[in-house]
């Protein structure tokens, strides 16, 4: 079913109709590297009435009253109490991708204005990204690429080995959406799956997998070859992975990050791949992003790191637009918020 | 694992190990120190710089050759001078540089290592595509230059999960890249030789495509998993890549002869498909001026396909096994026959 056609099917009158007014919505800017995708500006143009941070700067007087929605593409327009005062009708910030660590959702609860993400847009491309890292890392693609291209016509060494992948154990520590998308492409690759969970799947889909339940994560850091974290950023999972969790790991173990940097403690990291405490790392999340030039990660050989990538991918962008688009018209005509995050 | 039958185990009181040629241990293009302890345990090793120094006494005791990373050369010189030699046991599964027809002629026969090749080199299709698919070399590259200052948003690759992969070969190890691609969702399409039974399909979800025009022209990604023969000789070449997508991507993990090179550089430049990852070329390496090192649109790595501690053990034991079965008289498990 398109687009189109289930939100018609849920939201009754038709909209654009003649005379009837577009509700007003701000977000940050369009294009260049951090605005909304100008090839995604027709459509939400058919839906809203767009203002940009500049036009609501340049003409605070008229648009605060009207706007009623912020679109907040990849973490901007930062919103603040500043703000929040400042726009007295607005009802719902709709935010992009499934990470909401960035919005202090208190705050925004205490002002009545609800909160929306797009958690299952993000899920496969992530997943993928997951076992995209854990297979470049593991065959070592990109050093091989750099020699396969370098100027320096070195014979290729015989000994210059990777480690497989299939056959291997991989623990998931995180096993929401993402996560069991990951342990499904895993599974096909005959890898031992081992989970650690704040909640225990259920049997059925234990079984679909041939995922291993881990209650404590030490077990499961201990058995691993490859550490694959999907968690979201709470204030538990801050920093879980330190020096202890490190040290438990296998010596010839490789950690996978596509979470948040924040759930790794980073200098922990960094003294953890000096010493061989672990064999390496792939990275496509880190803190801050990007890193600064001088950051020892990013001249380590057994690591790997990525832009915050996970979820890049055209279809996906365009269905987070889509996703938040009709969050935001639920928010509203006051009915049912598909992806509202709660507090 | 290969289990090696405890009666090849068994030496006779007095009875010499046979002996195996090799081109080194160590060194550039020697057979790793623990691979050749494996040869050992069951033969008496004998290198090529060996061979060369006393000839008369090793020449008869050479009854196997261990080709290792396509090494020694098999040349009618080195035929004619081992009276004894029954098998060539090759470490690994492409036998393209071997004179199949002219080692025949001799009496003696050859063997590879289907089996221990297909998990590793399957990995490495998918490695390739995803890495391809998502521009994860160029996101390292970002990543660490000193001219990133933030990350942009409208940075993208395409989707792997959903698309539509076609695979051109679908023996041992195309028929494990489906069942890895089948998690990923794919579409799977696949043309071969010959059409596999009905339950094979299923299991993966692949749908046959006689023609391999249909393969071409449907496929989000294209991999190439055939052996290197007359007949796949350039079996991709101008017209095949005109009949692709142009949002397609091509990845090779078979030969490098099995694509026209030069058609390839032509279609990449002129964007007739989105992009090539290829763990094979010809030759391997590329001379560095050659064409092909300079698109961006392109991943080439240095044949890696079977380059894991795993695979690399796993080969030697099964090339091992092979010329046991050659030398016991025993049922062959890889013979390779010429054409």
């Amino acid at each position: 079913m398109s687009y189109q056609q289930t939100w018609k099917e849920r939201a009754g009158p038709e909209r654009g109709m003649e005379g009837q007014e577009l509700p007003y919505v701000l977000i940050d800017s369009i294009g260049g590297k951090h605005g909304v995708f100008e090839d995604h500006v027709e459509f939400l143009k058919k839906h809203f009435q767009l203002s940009t941070m500049k036009e609501y700067l340049e003409n605070k007087k008229f648009l605060s009253e009207k706007i009623r929605a912020i679109y907040m593409w990849y973490h901007k327009p930062v919103i603040n109490e500043g703000l929040l005062q400042s726009l007295p009708n607005l009802k719902i910030v709709a935010s992009s991708g499934v990470g909401i660590d960035h919005l202090d959702l208190k705050l925004l609860s205490s002002y009545g204005v609800k909160v929306s993400n797009t958690p299952f847009a993000v899920s496969t491309d992530t997943a993928d990204f997951g076992m995209t890292l854990m297979l470049a890392s593991s065959r070592r693609l990109v050093e091989g690429y750099q020699m396969a291209i370098s100027p320096n016509r070195e014979y290729f060494p015989a000994d210059w080995l990777g480690a497989e992948v299939s056959g291997a154990t991989l623990g998931i520590v995180g096993m929401g959406t993402i996560g069991y998308k990951v342990a499904e492409r895993a599974k096909a690759f005959e890898m031992k799956i081992l989970y650690h969970n704040r909640n225990q799947r259920n049997k059925e889909e234990e079984s679909a997998v041939g995922a291993i339940f881990c209650k404590k994560i030490d077990d499961l850091l201990q058995q691993s070859d490859f550490v694959l974290l999907s968690v979201s950023l709470t204030p538990q999972t801050h920093k879980l992975i330190g020096k202890r969790e490190l040290e438990l790991m296998k010596p010839t173990a490789t950690l996978i990050n596509i979470s948040r940097g924040l759930v790794v403690d980073q200098d922990a990291l960094v003294e953890a791949l000096q010493n061989k405490v672990i064999k390496a790392a792939a990275l496509d999340v880190t803190h801050p992003e990007p890193l600064p030039r001088d950051h020892p990660l990013l001249k380590m050989k057994n690591v790997i790191i990525t832009p915050h990538m996970a979820s890049a991918t055209k279809k996906t962008r365009r269905l987070m637009m889509e996703n938040m688009t009709e969050s935001i018209e639920a928010g509203l005509r006051g009915l049912p918020i598909p992806n509202e995050v709660l507090l | 694992m290969f289990r090696i039958p405890k009666a090849n185990l068994q030496v006779m009181a007095g009875e010499e190990l046979p002996g195996v040629l090799i081109l080194d241990v160590g060194g550039t293009h020697g057979v790793l120190e623990n691979l050749a302890a494996l040869l050992k345990k069951h033969f008496r090793v004998i290198t090529l710089k060996e061979f060369h120094e006393n000839k008369e006494e090793m020449r008869k005791k050479i009854q196997s050759v261990f080709v290792f990373e396509g090494r020694p050369t098999i040349d009618r010189e080195l035929l004619e001078s081992l009276p004894n030699l029954k098998v060539i046991g090759n470490s690994g599964v492409g036998v393209d540089h071997l004179d199949l027809k002219m080692i025949s002629s001799f009496g003696v026969k050859v063997t590879n290592t289907p089996h221990a090749v297909a998990d590793s080199t399957a990995d490495i299709g998918m490695a390739l595509m995803l890495t391809s698919a998502r521009r994860l070399v160029e996101g390292c590259q970002i990543a660490v230059s000193p001219d990133t200052k933030y990350f942009a948003v409208d940075w993208l690759g395409v989707e792997v999960t959903k698309a539509t992969l076609g695979i051109i070969g679908m023996g041992n190890i195309g028929y494990k890249v489906a069942q890895r691609a089948k998690a990923f969702d794919m579409r799977i399409l696949y043309h071969n030789r010959n059409r596999r039974r009905k339950e094979e399909e299923e299991a993966v979800g692949a749908h046959y495509c006689e023609k391999m025009e249909d393969l071409l022209q449907q496929s989000d990604f294209v991999m190439l998993v055939v052996n290197l023969t007359a007949e796949t000789h350039k079996l991709i070449g101008r017209k095949e890549l005109g009949l692709m997508k142009p949002t397609a991507t091509l990845i090779n993990i078979s030969r490098g002869a099995i694509i026209d090179q030069d058609a390839l550089i032509e279609a990449l430049q002129n964007k007739v498909i989105r992009a090539a990852a290829l763990d094979v070329t010809y030759p391997e390496p590329l001379p560095r001026d050659h064409p092909l090192l300079k698109l961006n649109n392109i991943i080439i790595t240095p044949h890696i396909g079977t380059a894991t501690v795993q695979a690399i053990r796993m080969m030697t034991e099964e090339a091992i096994a092979n010329i046991l079965a050659v030398l016991n008289g025993k049922p062959i498990p890889s013979e390779v026959f010429p054409k």
